[in-house]
């Protein structure tokens, strides 16, 4: 019997959690490391690994399906150009999760999941660029 | 209404917490900066794992979720 198989809904409606694992998606491209908890961490790796295939066979379709699922043209051209091509001879198990300790508040476990092979300058690169253009002002 | 008919004996009672145990959390020391750290998990201290620096910027605090200190 397949019981107990269903998976993690993560307290969410099956629109809300579509939505978070594409921002998640979005943020993991973005900066190639990001922190967030360990179920979530668990359950977004197959998603964006499955980018990742997606991008290395290249050509247009794969781009409309990328850019489908993440919304976002810039995030896809990312993973045609930059990560596809990074990943061309390694055959899966593009991302990495460590576990981060647990989270003040609500003891959640947290974990970092990243890139292996990651480029350490694309974390917060969005955001150092803004604040070098004076958009805006950097919080430490 | 129902009420216990006899006092809870020391015996029973300590018999009872027999199983109240904490289990204690095994930790060990960082390889990179002796501070103690949760096998399996990144220093919160330093930001190491397994000997390569995982989480950049100055000390991490776990009380503060985990944010690095830089961007």
């Amino acid at each position: 019997m397949r019981h107990s198989l269903a998976g993690r809904k993560l307290n969410r409606t099956s629109s809300h959690r579509k939505a978070l694992f594409k921002n998640l998606s979005q943020a993991l491209i973005r900066n190639e490391q990001i922190i967030t908890t360990l179920p979530k961490a668990k359950d977004l790796r197959p998603i964006v690994e499955k980018m990742v295939t997606l991008a290395k066979q290249g050509g247009l379709h794969a781009r409309r399906q990328l850019v489908s699922k993440l919304q976002d043209q810039e995030i896809a051209e990312k993973l045609m150009s930059v990560l596809g091509p990074r990943y061309k001879a390694r055959a899966g198990g593009y991302l990495r999760i460590i576990r981060a300790g647990f989270r003040y508040g609500d003891m959640a476990p947290m974990a970092v999941i990243e890139f292996v092979d990651r480029d350490v300058e694309a974390r917060g690169a969005r955001d150092r660029k803004a604040a070098a253009s004076g958009e805006v002002e950097l919080k430490i | 209404m129902a009420v216990p008919k006899k006092k809870t004996s020391k015996s029973r009672r300590n018999m009872r917490r027999s199983h109240h145990a904490l289990t204690p959390i095994y930790s060990g020391e960082c390889q990179n900066c002796g501070e103690r750290k949760l096998p399996h998990h990144v220093c919160p201290s330093c930001g190491h794992y397994n000997g390569r620096a995982v989480l950049r910027g100055k000390k991490i605090d776990t009380s503060s979720d985990l944010e690095p200190a830089t961007l």
